[in-house]
């Protein structure tokens, strides 16, 4: 061919769709079979651009999606990311995220469902509408419910108004299987189904580093080793929610370094302002249970 | 036919173009939502050109980020007010400005009469002048079919 076409590799680069899946890359600590499938929807949306260059028939493709996991695995940060994505692609055109969830869509008497709906998907249009724990929209056990006028509502806008938003649902696994089996109609307009798998000990351990970091904290040596332990222990318990959890722990050890700087005489330096020790999580219950007592 | 050229209302900006398309609504309407301003649909049929008052259809869409959404509530207002005239307002809330920055008309019944003159003599062989359109002598939501 005489004709110079910039290869794809040239033209992934030049979108700018590099650099926000780099960043992906970067900020997103594991969920490998998350990333590999935004960065197929990248390409497929790029070799669509490609073929309409060419005079090819492209169908923008259908993007609706479902984030299924526990709580705490990114689906919200995905979500936003993936709107990013999106735009960067050209594939929705303001690239904002509007996150509802039931009580957003749902009315409270007959007439007041579908305007408050409709308000919702026009004000994600252009960009991505995220519900969370999306199965509450569904009831079975009352037939009277509401809920079901919103799934109608959002299924006409999934249907018709594909070019102008992309409709996200999430929720833990097993009640999004229940959701989509007792709605068929859902299920059929959703093409991409993401499970977000739970963090290994080591990826919890390097989100952790990644959210010290950000907030200008570090671990001395005995700190990573004991929150180390601390992980394993606490992943181990009821109620664990991945990187949420990591959060909490880590801003309940800043509780306690706070408390043992002020505790001490003289005044604090730079470093033991940023520096979290072993100390400062010891006190946690975590380490009080028997799984800890039998030696971790 | 001198004084009513093309037998159309000329009102607010663009109304001596021949009428927008869609696509050229929804660009108006992004140079709008670009610049911050918000946007309502309004509606009346007594077009006489004084009538600032017309009918918000809905409310004003200050949450709406993208021209489609607003496309769907002009056309869902033209599917209820077919032979109405529909306005699109771009509302500027900054300080000091605070006033609608863009209007055009964007649905307009398909027959318009236009407007009659009429003369009054008054004191002092002074002339008052009043127009009203042929239209309007029906009455509301009579007035165009």
């Amino acid at each position: 061919m005489d004709m110079a076409v910039a290869s794809p590799q040239a033209l992934f680069e030049a979108s700018g769709v590099k650099d926000v899946l780099d960043r992906l890359d970067s900020e997103l600590i594991g969920l490998t079979p998350v990333k590999s499938r935004i960065r197929d929807i990248a390409a497929l949306l790029l070799v669509d651009k490609l073929r309409t260059e060419q005079g090819l028939q492209s169908q923008p493709p259908s993007l609706h999606m479902s984030f299924t996991g526990n709580p705490g695995t990114g689906k919200t940060t995905v979500a936003m990311r993936m709107a990013e994505v999106l735009k960067q692609l050209g594939y929705v055109r303001k690239g904002h995220l509007v996150a509802v969830t039931r009580d957003d869509l749902v009315g409270q008497f007959i007439g007041h469902t579908a305007p408050k709906t409709k308000e919702v998907v026009k004000k994600a249009m252009g960009g991505v509408l995220f519900i969370d724990e999306a199965y509450y929209l569904y009831k079975p056990e009352n037939e009277r419910d509401y809920g079901q006028e919103s799934i109608e509502i959002l299924l006409q806008a999934m249907e018709n108004q594909r070019d102008d938003l992309v409709v996200i649902l999430a929720g833990y696994k097993d009640r999004m299987d229940t959701f989509f089996g007792s709605n068929p109609g859902m299920a059929s307009r959703v093409a991409h189904h993401i499970d977000f798998p739970d963090y290994s000990e080591a990826e919890l351990m390097q989100i952790a580093q990644l959210m010290l970091r950000a907030l200008n904290y570090d671990f001395d040596a005995s700190a990573a080793a004991a929150f180390a332990r601390y992980i394993t222990l606490r992943r181990q318990q009821p109620h664990f929610a991945n990187a949420r959890s990591i959060r909490n722990a880590l801003d309940r050890m800043r509780l306690g370094h706070a408390t043992r700087v002020v505790r001490a005489d003289s005044a604090p330096t730079r470093e033991q302002l940023r520096t979290l020790q072993a100390e400062d999580i010891a006190g946690s219950r975590v380490f009080d249970s028997p799984a800890a007592a039998s030696g971790g | 036919m001198m004084t009513n050229q093309g037998n159309r209302v000329t009102q607010g900006q663009f109304s001596y173009l021949p009428d927008l398309t869609d696509a050229q609504i929804g660009k108006q309407i992004d140079y709008a939502l670009s610049n911050g301003w918000s946007i309502g649909v309004e509606y009346t049929d007594d077009p006489h050109p004084r009538n600032v008052y017309w009918e918000m259809y809905g409310n004003p869409m200050f949450d709406l980020l993208d021209a489609a959404a607003i496309l769907m509530e002009i056309n869902a207002c033209r599917k209820t007010f077919p032979s109405h005239y529909i306005r699109v307002t771009a509302f500027d809330s900054t300080r000091g400005w605070e006033t609608p920055r863009m209007s055009y008309i964007v649905n307009r019944p398909a027959k318009e009469p236009g407007f009659g003159l009429a003369r009054q003599e008054a004191e002092g062989r002074n002339i008052r002048y009043r127009i009203s359109s042929y239209a309007t002598d029906r009455p509301e939501g009579e007035r165009y079919k």
